[in-house]
């Protein structure tokens, strides 16, 4: 007990000494820093860690999960409400669109000491933002409950819809499958990795009109249904927070779910047999198909175009300290698959390891892919609760996309 | 009141209304006839930590210099009010010419965003506002009757429905409707079918959502009814006793035609605001099911992540004009009630 005690004030005082001197090193004098990122647990280390060398800069953050919805309206302003965007390869789009994030190649050069170039984002031989994790949807299983039952690890889509109907069938599990399947984005992100997982294009190549009403498109919709089938009924009200609560209610025994949630499913909070047994795998592939129906991710950070250049400065001196931070990474290893030079994977990285090694697309970075994620997130529905056929559904998804890229100028 | 005295009792209000209703409905009004610029894009290279691709982005500079000539956008006059995603005229034709039945042509304009959009709407409006009067009207005889000693409490405790933000109390409704909350777990009991959600089926989507809104909207009716119940002269009622009348005679030709005004005033403000049916469906987590004109103009504003502000306009716009329509037939009879009072 006193040696346990020993280390923890030990570590504290390694921890105090460390931090100091890394603090010392940011030196900024003036500026005003005011992020706006998602909101969760690795997102907030980052922005903390950031926070660390804010020196006499003035440090604000808003965390939250509607970030998608304020982003541009405040990035337009001028000056703009935030000095930096916690983006992602999807909600950089339209920040991309309009216009409202500055090119980073002279700060990177000056205070970017320590940020692998593989972290950077460049388009059109300019750095625009600048990674520092990787998230991906992967497959999350009950050890426990597969093992009863004698089954293995599902590793395709086919394998998971015959495992859940196995569970079902033996009594433990009504709904033994879950995906954030709530209508509206996450209901459309999940047609778009399985789409991607059957080999499908959205559009037709070097335009913008839709291709998405095909036979690769109603064997989505297929697989999504029968996975739907296999779920709480209430499914197209769940998002990735209400069915990581199934999960905790030991409801479900396979999920596909984001990588950056694994922290807090399998942290000491809940019950414990059921975290003891949670297990993480890659993402399942779909219809004997290579590539993993699943999408890859970079959560990076971009600057505000309309802010003076002090505080951009500012703000990326900060930013860039956290995204080049060992030692967060070292502390935080559980927490994301960070993009930072000295990351380990451990346990909780596998789902995106495995989904870059089996080599997944990342999430197509097109200007107008956002109006056919929205488009696909309403028209789908119907043809879940059965009240339209799949060909139809798809008809519909073209017909609102068509509607929209109109209006936007797309086509 | 004297016009003149009335004209700067009101000019107050009336230039705030111009300023925060009159000019914002106009500048949507223009908004809606314009659309985006030629998106002007170019092949660029992109490189992102999972390796490099050849992708297309707007080309900003003629992109910026387009819109500085233009701020607005392309003119497209009524186009985005005839679009697919609004009254799709072109597309009901279409439907028109090839579908076979009424039944299959209904089916087919009922699955087009606006009119889905528009049938939950009018539904909402039509079931919430005549039981919203009926279950206001009846609380307040009710509560009218009650001796004084517990009416405070007795008020008070009955228009918590509308103190209670409306977000608030559709997630608290939401979570005791939910398979495993009170509501939910206790019905699937009663029906006995372990496999009934509120959540899933269209229609009892609907029927939660209605029941929600008749609950939230009463109190405003009650409030109002058991203020004008106050006014009732007290002579007729005492004669219509004596008279013999029973209870029912009295509410309905004493009490019913004094208060009729109110109940119209009441009637118009709850059509208004039953049209705009909206937090409820973010609540309920309902988009799936039920879709609202103000939650088509939300989807359109935020749930993209490229904001449509040409759509929204002019859903904004058909709505404004949904309400006029709907509130002609009180407004032409409050006019000439008023034509002939004077």
């Amino acid at each position: 007990m006193r040696e346990t005690n020993m280390k923890k004030i030990l570590i504290s005082l390694l921890f105090l000494l460390f931090g100091t001197s890394v603090y010392a090193d940011c030196n900024i004098k003036s500026g005003s820093i005011n992020i706006l990122a998602n909101d969760f647990p690795a997102l907030r280390t980052f922005v903390e860690t950031a926070k660390g060398c804010k020196g006499s800069a003035d440090f604000k953050v808003t965390h939250s999960s509607e970030h998608n919805k304020i982003a541009v309206p405040a990035l337009t302003a001028n000056p703009s409400e935030f000095s930096a965007r916690i983006a992602a390869n999807s909600s950089i789009v339209p920040l991309m669109n309009q216009d409202l994030i500055r090119p980073l190649d002279d700060l990177v050069k000056k205070y970017g000491k320590g940020i692998q170039d593989s972290q950077l984002i460049t388009i059109d031989g300019k750095i625009m933002a600048v990674a520092f994790m990787a998230n991906t949807q992967h497959l999350y299983y009950r050890e426990d409950v597969l093992k009863e039952l004698g089954i293995a690890v599902p590793k395709t889509y086919e394998e998971v819809v015959a495992a859940s109907e196995k569970i079902r069938a033996s009594g433990k599990m009504q709904y033994p499958y879950a995906a954030a399947y709530k209508a509206g984005w996450n209901l459309a992100e999940e047609f778009v990795n399985m789409y991607i997982g059957h080999g499908g294009e959205f559009f037709k190549a070097g335009t913008a009109q839709p291709s998405i009403n095909n036979t690769k498109g109603v064997a989505t919709l297929n697989m999504l249904k029968k996975l739907a089938g296999l779920s709480n009924p209430d499914y197209l009200t769940h998002d990735s927070e209400a069915i990581k609560v199934e999960w905790e209610s030991g409801n479900v025994a396979l999920m596909t779910l984001w990588a950056s949630r694994s922290g807090t499913l399998l942290d000491d909070d809940g019950d414990a047999k059921i975290t003891a047994a949670t297990k993480l795998t890659g993402p399942a592939t779909v219809a004997g198909g290579n590539i993993p129906a699943a999408t890859l991710w970079w959560d990076g950070f971009t600057l505000a175009k309309n802010r003076s250049d002090a505080d951009a400065e500012a703000t990326f001196r900060a930013l860039a300290h956290a995204a080049a931070n060992k030692k967060m990474v070292a502390d935080a290893a559980d927490q994301a698959v960070w993009l930072i030079e000295g990351f380990k994977p451990g346990p909780k990285s596998i789902g995106v390891i495995e989904a870059v090694k089996m080599k997944a697309k990342p999430y197509p970075m097109l200007p107008q892919m956002g109006l056919m994620h929205g488009a696909l997130g309403s028209e789908i529905v119907e043809f879940l609760q059965g009240k339209e056929s799949a060909e139809q559904a798809l008809k519909d998804v073209e017909a609102a996309y068509m509607s929209k890229a109109k209006e936007q100028g797309f086509l | 009141m004297p016009n003149k005295t009335f004209f700067w009792f009101f000019l107050p209000t009336g230039l705030a209304m111009i300023l925060f209703i009159g000019l914002p409905i106009i500048s949507t009004g223009i908004q809606s006839f314009y659309a985006q610029h030629d998106q002007v894009v170019k092949e660029v290279k992109k490189c992102d930590p999972f390796g490099c691709t050849v992708s297309i982005v707007v080309d900003q500079e003629k992109t910026s210099k387009i819109r500085e000539e233009k701020p607005l956008g392309k003119f497209n006059g009524f186009g985005t009010y005839v679009d697919r995603n609004h009254l799709a005229i072109e597309e009901i034709g279409k439907f028109w010419n090839e579908t076979n039945s009424f039944e299959e042509f209904v089916d087919q304009v009922t699955n087009l965003p606006f009119y889905k959009a528009l049938i939950f709407t009018l539904t909402y409006c039509l079931f919430v506002t005549p039981n919203v009067l009926l279950l206001g009207f009846i609380i307040a005889l009710s509560l009218n009757a009650v001796t004084r000693r517990i009416r405070g409490p007795l008020i008070f405790g009955t228009i918590l429905p509308m103190i209670v933000t409306p977000l608030v109390g559709s997630l608290v409704l939401f979570w005791m409707i939910d398979a495993e909350g009170i509501i939910g777990a206790n019905l699937q009991m009663l029906m006995d079918d372990p496999y009934l959600s509120l959540k899933s089926s269209k229609t009892l989507t609907w029927i939660t959502i209605i029941i929600y809104g008749i609950w939230h909207h009463s109190p405003f009716a009650f409030v109002v009814f058991y203020a004008a119940l106050q006014t009732v002269p007290q002579e007729p009622v005492e004669a219509a006793i004596i008279d013999g009348a029973s209870r029912w005679q009295r509410v309905r030709h004493i009490v019913l035609p004094h208060i009729y005004p109110v109940v119209t005033f009441v009637a118009l403000i709850s059509l208004m605001d039953n049209f705009r049916v909206f937090e409820p469906i973010i609540g309920f987590s309902a988009e799936g099911s039920a879709q609202s004109l103000s939650w088509l103009i939300y989807d359109n504003l935020v749930n993209e992540e490229v904001i449509l502000f040409g759509s929204a306009a002019a859903t904004s716009m058909m709505t404004i004009v949904g309400i006029a329509i709907l509130l002609a037939p009180v407004l032409i009879r409050t006019w000439k009630e008023f034509r002939t009072a004077r």
